[in-house]
């Protein structure tokens, strides 16, 4: 992880400089009372000293919340859930809480960090040591914070956001995905306690790729995390979420948002990797990742690029989706998903071409392995003023073993004649002559698993940023371990 | 020490005994053939060598260097040296052949306790290999015998070979779909590989590549047996009479 191990030294140089880290300490916060209520969400509010609109927005979102049925057209499978059963604000934990050290984590999970040459500062970090306070929030936002104001960008947690850049946040928070656009998003709109936001001027190329790593106090958030991208005319933003060793958390639902907006000439490019905990090889334990991810292109000639790595979680329910609105903009969607052992994921995206002359590209890589089950279900939608909008979609699937399964759903809606859409999509089983191939020539049966299934997603893996890419062909063959044979 | 020493071997795919009691001795430097018909065990046999899943051994044994060769997994004894050219070479879509050559290597070499080569040592080591057999850039960073024709999937079948530096190479039907002139490239792609600590078996249908590659022994297999051995006379001589003298011979 070059990010973290870079925000490492940072925060090291920091500390060495004589750096006090003491008044973060005494930041201890009640938790709001167990289950789901209008008191939750106004608690939530409050501790984040909310303006009224907001508080009011999340309370219409907990009522239509309630009024919202469970989404079931999606092909994966589990028991209900209990909301009630739930914390929806929790206090840090202290460190007399956490594990010690890692001498108390699952060895499993520290064999992965070995395999993915993670060094042992950042395992404890992953692993949710109590480490120093080194890894505190504020030293390391404030050095980058600097190289980012002097070009203007803003980049910080949500609810800072709130508090600074209040009439941004009312413009835009639900303009992309508005909180009745399903339960998993009214439920985010209603208790979402953190998350990342990020403004580009106009005409600014940012200077360095965002990552969530950045924004360190993330450790509490994971469980509704909302992030809200903007980029203004001309801007330019690549943000990289995730992180390619697992991540454990405890709490099962895991129901994000992320909304982007770009204007006129802007871009922006998010890249994901997930490798949520997905739980044993029976399934236990595993986290429940549903996620809204929608990007608007508002402006004309503007662009949304999602690439997405997912390799973990128990379910993932997630279709990164791109309204093209602006005349002559580009929606992009890149995936690998890897599913293994009981893991379920059912993803894929939307392309709704508003605007003329807009184009879509949907590349979707799906591996299933061990007893998972996969869907890619994908919809491209033409609307009727949608003059000259052109989409390509490529599904493939790759299957390994004879116990899993792979789906695709594709769903294509077009009201304008001149439109033109394509769809490929293959399924194929990972082949035995290729397996004894690349073994005849000093392979091992993992090794050569990895490659073969590398070279499958390779149109995916290529836009990748180069740091994340080289991890994230690595966390392939990891993911797929045992797979075979 | 032989090379590679095949005792009396026995194998079976599903209930058909395909091989029945082979017995070869390959020593250092030595190149050996083997001839025969269509479905004589040819390639069964080279598959057997290699350690792909399917066949089963029912009878006798095979010493790589004196060691039990059946025991070891099919990426050991690539390891250990054991390189098999490919009648199909196999396509894998993504993977750069360049990519694939170097994991190959590397995975070799740290077997053998070697450092892996960086990028820049590994492009120099495959250039210079790749000069010999035509092998282009371009070729190099296509995906991995995908589209390539079929002399250029047979040269990047030696390339390998010239890239793993094996100690025993078998292989089968090198010279099946190439024209007289890719076949002259591959013919001298594997006489540079000739040494005096390597061994080749060379699987062929036809005697025409051993006009390029002159073996040291040529052997007919049949029916599941080595019904015939000899220099490289022989070879001429199944060219003139065909494989119909021995077998029938053996049937009679």
């Amino acid at each position: 992880m070059a990010a973290t191990s870079e925000t490492v030294e940072q925060v090291q140089t920091l500390a060495d400089d004589g750096y006090k880290h003491g008044f973060v300490t005494d930041i201890e916060m009640e938790t709001a009372p167990k289950g789901l209520s209008e008191d939750t969400v106004r608690f939530i509010s409050a501790k984040k000293n909310e303006p009224e609109w907001l508080l009011e927005w999340r309370l219409t979102a907990y009522r239509h919340w309630l009024t919202m049925p469970e989404p079931t057209w999606s092909k994966v499978s589990f028991p209900p859930i209990d909301y009630q059963d739930s914390y929806y604000f929790a206090a840090p934990k202290s460190d007399k809480d956490k594990p010690k050290s890692l001498d108390e984590i699952d060895p499993k999970l520290l064999e992965t960090y070995e395999k993915l040459g993670i060094p042992l500062l950042e395992q404890e970090m992953l692993a949710g040591v109590a480490v120093d306070a080194v890894f505190d929030s504020v030293s390391v936002a404030t050095t980058y914070k600097k190289k980012l104001e002097e070009v203007g960008v803003i980049f910080g947690s949500i609810s800072d956001a709130i508090q600074t850049h209040p009439e941004l946040i009312r413009k835009y928070l639900g303009s992309v995905v508005p909180y009745g656009d399903n339960k998993h998003a009214a439920l985010n709109s209603a208790v979402f306690t953190d998350g990342s936001f990020v403004y580009i001027p106009k005409g600014v190329r940012c200077p360095m790729e965002l990552s969530t790593y950045f924004r360190i106090n993330a450790e509490n958030t994971g469980q509704f995390e909302r992030t809200l991208i903007i980029a203004d005319e001309g801007s330019y933003v690549s943000y990289l979420e995730g992180c390619t060793a697992p991540q454990r958390d405890e709490n099962q639902l895991h129901a994000a948002v992320v909304e982007l907006v770009t204007l006129d000439d802007a871009e922006i490019k998010y890249s994901t990797v997930q490798n949520w905990y997905p739980g044993d090889e029976e399934g236990r334990g595993g986290i429940y990742n549903f996620v809204t991810k929608r990007g608007l292109c508002q402006g004309r000639n503007s662009k949304i690029a999602w690439t997405q790595v997912e390799t973990g979680s128990a379910i993932t329910w997630k279709y990164p989706s791109c309204i093209l609105k602006g005349d002559n903009s580009i929606g992009e969607f890149y995936s690998v998903a890897i599913t293994n052992n009981m893991q379920q994921a059912d993803t894929g995206t939307k392309m709704i071409h508003i605007g003329k002359n807009t184009r879509s590209t949907i590349v979707s890589k799906g591996i299933s392995a061990g007893r998972a089950d996969q869907s890619y279900r994908g919809l491209v939608k033409i609307l009727a003023g949608a003059e000259g909008a052109r989409n390509h979609t490529q599904c493939d699937s790759l299957l390994i073993g004879d116990q899993c399964g792979a789906h695709t759903v594709p769903y294509i809606e077009c009201a304008n004649p001149t439109a033109s859409v394509e769809h490929e999509a293959t399924t194929a089983k990972i082949n035995d002559d290729q397996l004894f191939y690349c073994q005849q020539r000093g392979l091992n049966e993992e090794e050569a698993v990895s490659l073969i299934v590398n070279g499958f997603c390779k149109d995916v893996m290529k836009t990748l940023p180069m740091e994340f890419a080289v991890e994230a062909q690595k966390l392939i063959g990891i993911s797929l371990e045992g797979s075979v044979g | 020490m032989p090379l590679l020493e095949i005792q009396n071997l026995h194998a079976t795919v599903g209930d058909k005994e395909i091989l029945k009691g082979i017995n070869l001795v390959i020593k250092p430097g030595q190149v050996h053939a083997i001839m025969g018909p269509n479905g004589s065990g040819k390639s069964t046999l080279s598959y057997i060598l290699a350690g792909r899943d399917g066949y089963d051994v029912t009878k006798g044994e095979v010493l790589f260097d004196g060691k039990d060769l059946l025991s070891m997994p099919a990426d050991e004894r690539a390891c250990a040296g054991l390189f098999l050219g490919f009648q199909y070479p196999v396509e894998i879509p993504g993977v750069a052949t360049m990519t694939f050559l170097k994991t190959a290597l590397n995975a070799v070499r740290a077997y053998r306790g070697d450092d892996p080569l960086d990028a820049m040592q590994f492009l120099n080591y495959v250039r210079e290999r790749a000069m010999v057999l035509n092998v282009t850039d371009d070729m190099l960073r296509r995906a991995l015998n995908v589209g390539f024709s079929g002399g250029e999937k047979k040269r990047n079948e030696i390339l390998q070979m010239a890239v793993l530096e094996p100690r025993l190479a078998v292989l089968d039907e090198t010279d099946s779909g190439l024209d007289i002139d890719a076949l002259k490239i591959v013919a001298e792609g594997v006489n540079a590989m000739r040494t005096p600590e390597r061994g080749m078996l060379v699987i062929t249908h036809y005697q025409r590549l051993l006009n390029y590659i002159e073996p040291d022994h040529v052997h007919v297999l049949a029916q599941g047996r080595i019904l015939q051995s000899g220099g490289k006379e022989l070879a001429l001589e199944l060219e003139k009479n065909g494989y119909g003298d021995i077998t029938g011979a053996e049937a009679a």
